[in-house]
Formats: structure tokens, sequence, C-alpha cells
């Protein structure tokens, strides 16, 4: 079995079916792509696998283990980090403080989880920021913020939504770094991202899915080549 | 804590010790005692409220539990109300778990509202089940102590206790899962925090300290009646107030707010009678316009300036 795998997962909002029986597996110390128009449904699957939201149909397995049943603190337990599109930090909480908040998920003691936390806020290159509260933090500041809480939590599998979106070139070459450095140091990620320099670079296959469902799934360049992928993004006339 | 930190609260908790060897009047010993309760009350107020964000419209509830706990057990068993010390909190405390399941199923103004609703239904069961509680016409005590000098010490010990027992909490794990909870109950769940656990961690101290106020309340003013201990206005809404005064979310901004609330009730009462509410209004609204973080708050943020700015000449922030 899988390291992470997502079988026939459907998720209906009243009459609009957000995703549509969508199937894919994540092997470790993979970086999975998604990809997709606006609405596609990407953040829901993320939404689904983090279990904000519960599922219509399907199952989800982790390590073997099903979890689309566990409550959203427990799926962060067991190792899925997530972080958010729209980013939320903790505002009134300094950066190292919003880092302890995630690094608590693993021990009980307050310098222990400072000590995880200043590792951290390094690993993320937030030192120089430590000590300001999250409020008056930039975005790409806060963007790398998410990450960084996400990662004190110790997971596994890290689910990141779009970190690079609103960030220039310069600045979201500094994110891919990061996340690169994420998966070398162990930790298996699964990237939506909207710029396609980004996610063809770093992921190892990437989804595309439109509609809620798996348009193709594959190597970056053959799902950058694939028509119905062209199609979907600048219409038939290019495909 | 830094060092000035600590002589700072050494003296001033000395300086309150010392206080009535000072002050030896019943009236303005009456008038700290006060104080002291407010404090107790708006210090456990400040634990569900400030740190964890659930803004609570019913910690009349709570307060009148404690009260009714310590009367009944004299009026109903002729047992010493300064047992209800020990039962009013408990019994608060334990009615705050039910309370705790079904008002923490809903968030942010509907939590205030369900709250409000629950602080309400006690007062009108405690008015209407008289053969339990002896309905609008309450419990009268007979005390055993009158002079105020010793309750002037035990509400301090009592407000120390509550203060050191909440600085512990905000300064451990439960503390940061609170204050995570408050900001972003959605990256707090993300986070893998169990946000109805923790808020019922906040809410249950809470509880206790508020019976443990309105016990003590009973033992001290001796009388009581439903619509004094559960009143919305009185207790709900003005623990509200006199934490917002002092400084939401701050060790000691609720006591700050107690004292200011207090004088300035007594001040106000004895020179404009019955408008002195008014007054008092009109000062809470200029408070929460121009000092939005409460009087501790302001000070907070105000050395926390002064420290980013020695910060900034030593190395430098931009970038």
């Amino acid at each position: 079995m899988s390291f992470f795998e997502v079988k026939g997962v459907t998720k209906k909002f009243g009459g609009l079916t957000a995703v549509n029986n969508l199937s894919f597996s994540v092997e470790k110390g993979e970086i999975f792509g998604i990809i997709g128009p606006n609405g596609s449904g990407k953040t829901t699957v993320f939404n689904l696998i983090s279990r904000f939201f519960p599922l219509t149909a399907g199952e989800i397995y982790f390590k073997g283990q099903r979890i689309d049943q566990l409550p959203p603190h427990k799926i962060c337990e067991i190792g899925i980090g997530r972080t958010f599109q729209v980013v939320k930090p903790l505002r009134r909480m300094t950066v190292l403080e919003n880092v302890m908040s995630g690094a608590f998920l693993r021990t009980c003691r307050v310098g222990a989880a400072r000590q995880k936390a200043e590792e951290i806020v390094a690993f993320c290159g937030l030192e120089k920021y430590r000590d300001r509260e999250a409020r008056g933090l930039p975005i790409p500041l806060r963007k790398r913020l998410e990450i960084a809480r996400a990662l004190a939590t110790g997971p596994e599998l890290l689910l990141l939504d779009e970190t690079c979106a609103g960030l220039n070139p310069k600045e979201s070459e500094v994110a891919i770094e990061l996340i690169r450095k994420i998966r070398d140091s162990g930790v298996t990620i699964i990237i939506i991202e909207h710029i396609m320099k980004v996610i063809m670079g770093i992921s190892d296959r990437i989804l595309a899915i439109n509609f809620g469902k798996e348009i193709t799934l594959g190597k970056p360049r053959e799902v950058a080549g694939h028509p119905e992928v062209i199609k979907a993004y600048l219409g038939d006339a290019y495909a | 804590m830094n060092s000035v930190n600590k002589l700072l609260h050494v003296v001033l908790i000395a300086a309150a010790f010392a206080v009535p060897l000072v002050i030896k009047a019943p009236y303005q010993l009456h008038i700290l005692i006060l104080i002291l309760i407010w404090a107790i009350m708006g210090t456990a107020w400040n634990l569900l409220g400030g740190y964890c964000g659930q803004v609570s419209f019913g910690h009349a509830a709570f307060f009148g539990l404690g009260a009714y706990a310590a009367g009944l057990l004299k009026f109903h068993w002729g047992i010493s109300p300064w047992w209800g010390m020990l039962l009013g909190p408990v019994v608060a405390a334990v009615a705050a778990l039910p309370i705790g399941l079904i008002c923490f199923r809903l968030r942010g103004p509907y939590f205030a509202l369900a709250m409000l609703a629950t602080g309400e239904i006690f007062r009108l069961v405690f008015i209407n089940q008289a053969s339990f509680t002896n309905g609008a016409r309450g419990i009268l005590i007979m005390p055993e102590i009158t002079g105020k000098m010793f309750y002037y010490y035990l509400g301090l010990v009592l407000l120390l206790l509550t203060v050191l027992v909440t600085y512990l909490i905000v300064h451990s794990k439960p503390g940061y899962y609170m204050v995570a909870i408050r900001e972003d109950q959605d990256a707090a769940m993300s986070l893998g925090i169990p946000v109805t656990l923790y808020k019922n961690i906040a809410l249950i101290p809470s509880a206790f300290f508020t019976g443990l106020a309105g016990a003590f309340y009973l033992n001290y003013v001796a009388f009581i009646d439903p619509n004094i201990v559960f009143s919305l206005s009185n207790v709900s809404v003005m623990v509200i107030l006199v934490v917002m005064m002092g400084g939401v979310a701050t060790i000691w901004g609720p006591t700050v707010g107690a004292a200011i609330y207090i004088f300035l009730s007594e001040y106000f009462r004895a020179t404009l009678g019955s408008a002195n509410v008014l007054v008092f209004g009109i000062l809470v609204c200029l408070i929460i316009m121009f000092m939005p973080n409460g009087i501790v708050g302001e000070i907070n943020i105000l050395r926390q300036v002064a420290a980013r700015r020695k910060e900034r000449l030593q190395g430098g922030v931009s970038g």
C-alpha cells in the first residue's frame, strides 16, 4: 500500500460536485503537485484530507490507516500538516509563539516547545522576525510563517496550499528552496500551485484536475503538454 | 519575568498586605474588599474571555451558584457557610461542564448569546424554585466574623491565588493553545489543537474562581437573592466592562479595572446619585474608544514599542 492514498473521493456542496470521484496516491519522499484552473477543486481536496470538510463519498488512507473519519486535530496528530491559501497567522502572537503553538503538539513543556520552535524558525529563515507580532508581517513572511508553524507539528506529510501565490519571482525562489529543503529533511509534500514555473520545477509528479475530476496524472513535462490541460487553461483554440 | 518586574510585584503585594495597618475605617476597607471580589471575578472571566477569546455574557451563573451553594448549606442544613468556600467553586465548576458542552458548539457572538441565556435561566430557576432556594426573598445569614480586616486579608489571599493559577495556566501549553484558539480557530485546528477540549479547560477554572468569588461574597455581604447574584447587568456585563477597562488578556488588568470600577461607582454614587451609572457608562465608552486594549494593555504596548526601539538601535528589523 502507498504512503498516502485517496480513493474515489467525492464532495458535494448541495447540487455542486466540487470533487468528483478523485483517486491518487503519493509515495514517501515525493513532491506531488496538484494543478487546475480557478475553482477546479484543489483547495477542497486539501480540506477533505485535513478533514475541515466531511467527505460525501470515498476513502483516504495514510500509512495504511483509514483517516477520513478522524477529526481535524487528529489528522495533524498522526502526521499530516497543512497551510492555508489565505494565510491564517495567529495575529497577536509573535512569530516564535506562532511556531511554538505548533510545537506543543509533540511536547507539554514550554522549554522544549520553545527550543523546537527556535530550530524551525531558523530553518525557515525567520530568526530576524522571531519577536515580531504576526499581524505586522508582510505577505511573503506570513506565507513562510504558515509553513514554519505547520512544520513545528512534526508532520510526515505536508499539504502546501499556494505558498507562492502573491510572491514576486525572487521571493518565490526563496520559497521553492525552502520547500526543497523540507523534502530533503524527509517530509513528503503535496503542493497546490498556480505558478507553472514553480510547480513544474519542483514536483516529481503532477495531478491536473478540472471541475473536480482528474484530467491527467504524470511527470511535469507530460502534464504540461497534455491537450486537455492546455484546453482547461487556455481554451479550445490552443489545444 | 525580569528582576525589575519581580521586585515591583513583591513591593506591591507587600503594600497590599500593609494597607489595613494604615486604613482602619470600615467604609474604606469595605470598598477595598469589594475591589478584591470584583478582581477575582474579572481575573477568572479573563481566562476564558480574554485569553481564550470566548466572550461569556453569563458568568453571573457561576457567581450565583457559588454564592447559593454556600448560602443553601446554612439555610437547609445549618452547616457553616464557610464550607461553601469549598463547595461553591466546585459546584460552579461541575455546572460548567454541561454548559461548556452545549455552548461551545457555537462560535463567536452565538456563544456569547448562549451564555447570556444560561445566566438568565439560572436567575429564573432560582427565583421560581422557591421551595429549595427561598426564591426572591433571598438568603440571609448571620456572619460569624464581623471584623472587616479578616475579610480583607482573606479576599487578598484568594485574589493572589486566582492570579497565580491564571498566570501558571497562561504560561503553559494550555495557555498558548487558548490564545491560538482566540486568534484563529481554524489555524488552531490545523495545528492539532482539540479546540473544544481546550475551551473547556479555560472554562472550568474560570467558573471555579467565579464561584469562589460568589461564595466569598455571600460570607462577606451575608445576604443574597437571585436578582443580585444572577444579575445580567450588574454581574455578567459588569465583569466584562471591568476586564475591558483594565486590559483584556493581561494578568493584572482585571484587578486594575476592578479598582477603577469600584472607586468610580462609589464616588459618583455619592456625588451624582442615580446618575452614577450614566457617567460610568460614558467613561467606559471613552476608555474603549481611546484605549481599546485597556489600561494595562496600553501600558504593555508602550513597553513593547520602547523595547523595539531599543532593538532597532542595536540591529534593525528591515529586510
